[in-house]
């Protein structure tokens, strides 16, 4: 199920933890960086190795948003919809991001590229509109920068290891004009 | 005097490596570690009663209280937990902390653990957080090379242990018997209360939870004393917060101040007021569940616990959301009842249904297909909600709710087809108003 490295990294976590079952979500997240996704296999598996069962494995996966039950794109692209990024632009990017990939929020490029999804609250409300692509925030966003970071992720590897947030310079206000919404 | 800057020193005088060890000692961290580890536990807690220091997470329950209840003579195992699962909508205030100033957050870890009797302290962080988790795991792993974390830390014959836990997205996960739930490895699910953390929190075991910005302004009360830091602020909100703010400012970021500032002024001296062109239409100033306030209420109110009560909303977890005239406050309302629709953990009717009928009533209305009937139907419900489900998030669901439609009934109003009776309809907000939080 997880190569050698990962399975020395689940013993580890569960060493952590007075009781194995609390190292539940740290483990699925190895297995999800491994394969890309956790399938049925894999919480058959999780549930062996901390005494549970596959279905108290199942619950978990399905409550918690950022364990996928699916295969997903190459580039998981997550933008953030709650009430600051939203004031300040979020349905704008969101919607480039559906005309660029031809794709709605939750679906997937045909090639396996991209994946789009509108996700809640990622506390960058001060940095509005962002997204996390992948494990990485993306700040300041406006339509322009998003076109220069597709292009960007279409020529590379998911990147896992680096986290370090980009936040671009703040937009200008009349950028800012641009993604607001107008009142209804 | 002005309050000192308390929690964001070492963030803002070394952007560049405020977060190492080596800056945190150099600026005088770990003294009051030190300091704590040589004093009776009974004073460590009496200290920070003395300091009057509220929980920085939303409930604002004094912090020297909830560590008192932690029974001392009890053979089991006792917990510290952090909450770092910082979620509440327009918040970021302890991710700014997590990432600028680690340690301070580790040495108030540390400390409580001490003054509690744990030997295992965890920090839970949502599992966005990637990058703020790994600032604070290197920041572990620099405490147990030097001895601060592990057997007898600082050469005391205390043993401390702490393992950095992370999520995987749930907001309710921030709720602290969701996290215990969670850090279990289940489904975050919050739990009855009674019984209480202090008395069977994880594992079963007497634990305190604590929100992140809470547990960094610590070491400065030990170092200082309980009193120094009870000099600010007012009465009963003592010592200084950290404020997120964002939306149409010009100075959107964290901001401390001493509680019990004017709003206004905050809003133009710390915020840099309005963006050009963008009037101030209303104000969330304690992140998404608190209610809203109009401009009237925002003049003159003071950011204070019973400041903003006493203005019609609260502190909660500081998110100062700023909304300009160019937003529609229904849509402000269906963007939070999606949020919370997502988010309700699915255990108790009432929020499971009532947060999904809210957002499809706000939807009709934003459709152009909405009346009056939905308007009053979406007042009954949110008091169907407030008060009657084991956690808070009905209400923080509820509070929005109804506050929006009372303070903005015209708004909501010119979104139906068919004329709305004023009057029938501030009745119908009276009946139901009485669910919001009281002065």
């Amino acid at each position: 199920m997880l190569s050698p490295g990962g399975i020395e990294r689940v013993d580890r976590i569960v060493a952590r933890y007075p009781r194995p079952l609390a190292a539940m979500l740290p483990v699925l997240w190895v297995v999800q960086e491994e394969r890309g996704w956790i399938s049925p296999g894999a919480m058959e598996w999780v549930a062996e190795r901390l005494g549970t069962s596959p279905a108290k494995v199942q619950a978990v996966v399905s409550f918690y948003t950022m364990f996928d039950d699916r295969p997903v794109g190459k580039h998981k692209l997550q933008v953030c919809r709650t009430l600051s990024c939203e004031l300040m632009g979020a349905r704008r990017i969101v919607d480039h991001l559906r005309e660029r990939l031809g794709i709605e929020p939750g679906e997937t490029t045909a090639d396996g590229t991209f994946t789009l999804q509108e996700v809640e609250c990622l506390a960058s409300c001060g940095t509005a509109p962002m997204m996390q692509c992948n494990l990485k925030f993306y700040e300041h966003l406006t339509p322009e920068r998003v076109d220069a970071l597709l292009a960007e992720l279409r020529s590379r590897e998911p990147e896992w290891e680096d986290v370090d947030p980009v936040v671009y310079e703040r937009p200008s206000d009349a950028e800012f004009r641009a993604m607001m919404p107008e009142a209804t | 005097m002005a309050a000192p800057k308390i929690l964001m020193q070492r963030g803002l005088d070394r952007p560049d490596d405020g977060h190492t060890l080596e800056a945190y000692e150099a600026a005088g961290g770990y003294r009051s570690l030190r300091k704590a580890l040589g004093m009776d536990r009974v004073a460590i807690v009496e200290e920070v009663k003395k300091s009057g220091l509220r929980g920085r997470g939303g409930a604002g329950f004094p912090t020297g209280t909830k560590w008192g209840f932690i029974p001392r003579d009890s053979e089991k195992p006792k917990y510290l937990v952090c909450n770092s699962d910082e979620s509440e909508p327009g918040t970021f205030k302890d991710r700014w902390l997590l990432e600028r100033d680690p340690h301070a957050v580790l040495e108030g870890m540390a400390i409580a653990s001490v003054a509690i009797g744990a030997k295992l302290a965890f920090n839970y962080f949502r599992g966005e957080f990637s990058f703020p988790l790994r600032r604070f795991q290197a920041a572990v792993d620099e405490a147990y090379a030097k001895g601060y974390l592990g057997k007898g830390i600082m050469g005391s014959d205390v043993d401390l242990d702490m393992v950095v836990h992370f999520g995987a997205g749930a907001y309710i996960a921030g709720e602290e018997t969701g996290l215990l739930e969670s850090l279990e490895g289940k489904k975050a699910m919050p739990r009855n209360k009674p019984p209480f953390p202090a008395v069977e929190g994880l594992f079963q075991c007497p634990t305190v939870i604590n929100n992140t910005e809470t547990l960094a302004v610590v070491p400065w009360i030990v170092e200082h004393g309980g009193d120094e830091y009870a000099r600010w602020g007012t009465e009963k909100s003592r010592g200084t917060k950290m404020w997120s703010c964002s939306g149409p400012i010009n100075r959107p970021g964290v901001y401390e101040v001493e509680l019990g500032v004017d709003l206004m002024e905050f809003l133009e001296n710390e915020c840099g007021g309005m963006m050009e062109g963008v009037g101030l239409k209303a104000l969330v100033p304690g992140g998404s569940s608190v209610p809203i306030m109009t401009v009237g209420m925002c003049v003159g109110a003071k950011m204070d616990y019973e400041g903003l009560r006493a203005a019609g909303s609260m502190v909660g977890s500081g998110g100062f959301i700023v909304i300009g005239d160019h937003a529609s406050i229904p849509d402000c309302l269906h963007n939070l009842a999606h949020f919370y629709t997502h988010e309700s953990c699915g255990q108790c009717t009432p929020c499971r249904e009532g947060c999904g009928w809210i957002e499809q009533l706000v939807g009709r209305l934003l459709d152009g297909r909405g009346t009056q009937a939905d308007l009053e139907q979406i007042l009954r419900l949110s008091d169907a909600m407030a008060g009657k489900t084991i956690c808070a998030l009905a209400d923080a669901l509820a509070w929005p709710a109804i506050s929006y439609i009372q303070r903005f009934p015209e708004e909501f109003a010119a979104l139906c087809p068919e004329p709305v009776d004023m009057d029938a309809l501030t009745a119908a907000v009276d009946r139901h108003k009485h669910v919001l939080p009281a002065a």
